[in-house]
């Protein structure tokens, strides 16, 4: 069955069914004030109880699990939460137990309603903290009952308490019906490396205790009693996931140098702080893309000065003295803001995009411009401009940063003069007049996405023609190359932050051609410098034929 | 004293950032309000904050009555700063 990996790995063993039942309201009415106070202190210990079981918790805890539970030891003590229980038991004569019931119930649709994956799933949170308090009251103190050895966890969710608790020597993976990406468990899983699947929806009703397993959790898959060939060959392969996860993860320390001595500049294309701190924590040496539409698309207005200032500010900060290259706004094409009417066109990927709508609203560039110049002194900051087809456009912008360093520096506020600009190379004019552009900028970055689809005129979105589209076509690898040899003539260096960039088997081909700045997403930075340690540029040089 | 403050998480103000919130408020005997649009709450409950919803790009305002609350105010403009770290 299939569902939503959220754990990447495999594993295999028998499963275990987890069968929650659920509690249900008993509807008894307390019959004096008695009985009431008993049940108020009853409530009390029962949050007692449970404080006491998450501490028990911490002590087995990574960071970032303290910090979920962390979450759950202000849940189970909230103030609102128990104002709410305790209304119910006076007013409502309800046992604590039912209180409690209704009030977690209550809260957990409030989430649901949210239409916002990530709070939605923080109802299994408050789900969590009302479960543990029920089973305090009623004081059945099993606890989770006894594992056997190689299990794989079946249930309708896991609480993140439970994830956290669960003994890694005996369960080797788990599956959930609900569920998604973000839950508490999915993270924890992640982190533990354990693999998870989740979200199968109705189908794990067919899972039986004992059933042999196989969780793939890169590809989001199921096996329910599969064949001894299929356990055999799943076998081997989760031989060399862990062979290569680990020596991945023991490359992540290493510089990116090449066997002859040649050391490349391994960066990260990034839209958010966390896409930083997984590149960063993945081996990243900077960001090499910025992309900034997010701020613009997240928003229905245009953010202000100040909010940018902000986010380019946080961003700055955590890469400490690691390049930033930021891109200006790049809409248009088919990244569209509702609260800007671009017009409807006939060919919008060659039509009022990019820089052209910067150096047209130039209301829109300056104040980018602003909160970059401005975030620039808390960092190594550069500028890199999307789209560039021409001397004169560069010269335009170039033109309007001036001015906009002039104003700030006329206003006395803070900003970074010496912030570096550099432009995207992704239409073939631009590669074509290479030379031309060199003098004009500090540096390059080459978009092989759109260089492709220019060059070869290829619209990328097409499925009918999707065989097409070739990066590896002899017109865009000479451009590419024509582009290298003449930024490093004129002395500039020469990045790439397209797919290409990421794409092991293109990165032989690209340390021939001279490239020595690589920018990918995160997840692809330890693939590629694996591949970068162990090639030579002399060799790559010499093997490269176009 | 009252502080605005954008939200600058994609996934706005969720569980973990919010709980930090709190236990920040708790330091300080000043009254700690959150409002977010015509929604208000106490900053001492964690289930209140996340029921409001914030989503990233909002701006939230922080209301501080009492004694240290020009010490709270400091705090809460270096802790909202830092952004909503998750992982």
């Amino acid at each position: 069955m299939q569902g939503i990996g959220v754990s990447p790995g495999i594993s295999i063993g028998k499963a275990y069914v987890l069968r929650q039942q659920k509690e249900m309201v008993s509807g008894i009415v307390l019959a004096d004030e008695t009985a009431l106070q008993l049940e108020i202190t009853a409530y009390r210990e029962a949050v007692q109880l449970s404080v006491t079981d998450i501490q028990r918790l911490f002590a087995q805890a990574s960071e970032i699990e303290r910090a979920i539970l962390d979450v759950q030891l202000e849940l189970l003590q909230d103030p609102q939460l128990e104002s709410d229980v305790l209304e119910r038991i006076r007013e409502d004569r309800m046992t604590a137990r039912d209180a409690v019931l209704l009030v977690t119930e209550r809260a957990v649709q409030v989430f649901a309603q949210m239409n916002d994956e990530y709070l939605s799933a923080r109802g299994a949170d408050v789900q969590d903290a009302g479960n543990r308090i029920v089973k305090n009251l009623s004081r059945s103190n099993a606890g989770s009952p006894e594992l056997g050895e190689g299990l794989i966890l079946i249930a309708k969710d896991l609480s993140p308490s439970d994830t956290i608790g669960m003994d890694r020597s005996k369960v080797f993976g788990f599956v959930t019906q609900t569920g998604g990406r973000t839950s508490h468990a999915a993270i924890v899983a992640r982190l533990r490396g354990l693999p998870a699947v989740v979200g199968c929806g109705e189908a794990l009703h067919a899972i039986a205790d004992g059933d042999l397993v196989i969780v793939d959790g890169a590809e989001g898959l199921v096996l329910v009693n599969p064949d001894a060939a299929v356990v055999a060959d799943y076998r081997k392969k989760q031989e060399l996931f862990m062979i290569e996860a680990r020596r991945l993860e023991s490359l992540r320390d290493l510089p990116a140098i090449t066997i002859d001595g040649v050391k490349i500049q391994l960066l990260a294309n990034i839209a958010t702080a966390e896409d930083l701190d997984q590149a960063l924590n993945l081996g990243a040496e900077g960001v090499g893309l910025l992309r900034t539409e997010l701020l613009f698309m997240e928003r229905d207005y245009f953010p202000t000065e100040e909010e940018q200032f902000d986010f380019y500010k946080t961003i700055l900060l955590r890469a400490g003295d690691k390049p930033v290259t930021i891109r200006t706004l790049d809409i248009g094409g088919d990244k569209h803001l509702p609260y800007f009417g671009l017009p409807k066109e006939e060919n919008p990927f060659l039509g009022y995009r990019a820089i052209r709508i910067s150096l047209d609203r130039t209301a829109i560039f300056r104040t980018q411009l602003r909160a970059i110049l401005r975030a620039g002194v808390f960092g190594n900051c550069r500028i890199l401009l999307p789209m560039i087809s021409s001397v004169k456009e560069v010269q335009q912008a170039k033109e309007i940063i001036g001015e906009t360093k002039k104003e700030l520096a006329a206003e006395a506020v803070d900003f970074d003069p010496a912030v570096a600009t550099g432009i995207m190379i992704e239409v073939p004019s631009a590669a074509i007049t290479a030379d031309l552009l060199a003098k004009e900028v500090d540096f390059f970055s080459i978009g092989t996405n759109d260089l492709c689809q220019y060059t070869l005129a290829v619209d990328r979105m097409n499925e009918q023609i999707k065989d097409l589209y070739d990066p590896y076509h002899p017109a865009v690898l000479r451009l590419i190359q024509f582009v290298i040899e003449q930024g490093h003539l004129q002395g500039i260096p020469v990045g790439m932050c397209g797919e290409l960039a990421g794409d092991p088997q293109a990165t032989s081909l690209l340390l021939g051609m001279g490239l020595k700045e690589f920018s990918m997403a995160g997840p692809a930075i330890p693939a590629i410098k694996d591949n970068l340690i162990r090639s030579s540029v002399e060799k790559a040089r010499k093997n490269f034929r176009l | 004293m009252t502080r605005d403050y954008t939200i600058l998480a994609a996934e706005g103000m969720h569980a973990r950032p919010a709980t930090a919130l709190v236990k920040l408020a708790r330091q300080f005997s000043a009254v700690a309000l959150l409002k977010n649009g015509t929604k208000e709450v106490r900053l001492n409950s964690l289930l209140n904050i996340l029921s409001m919803g914030v989503k990233g790009g909002e701006v939230v305002t922080v209301v501080l009555e009492g004694a240290d609350e020009g010490l709270a105010a400091e705090a809460f403009d270096a802790f909202f700063k830092e952004g909503l770290k998750d992982w």
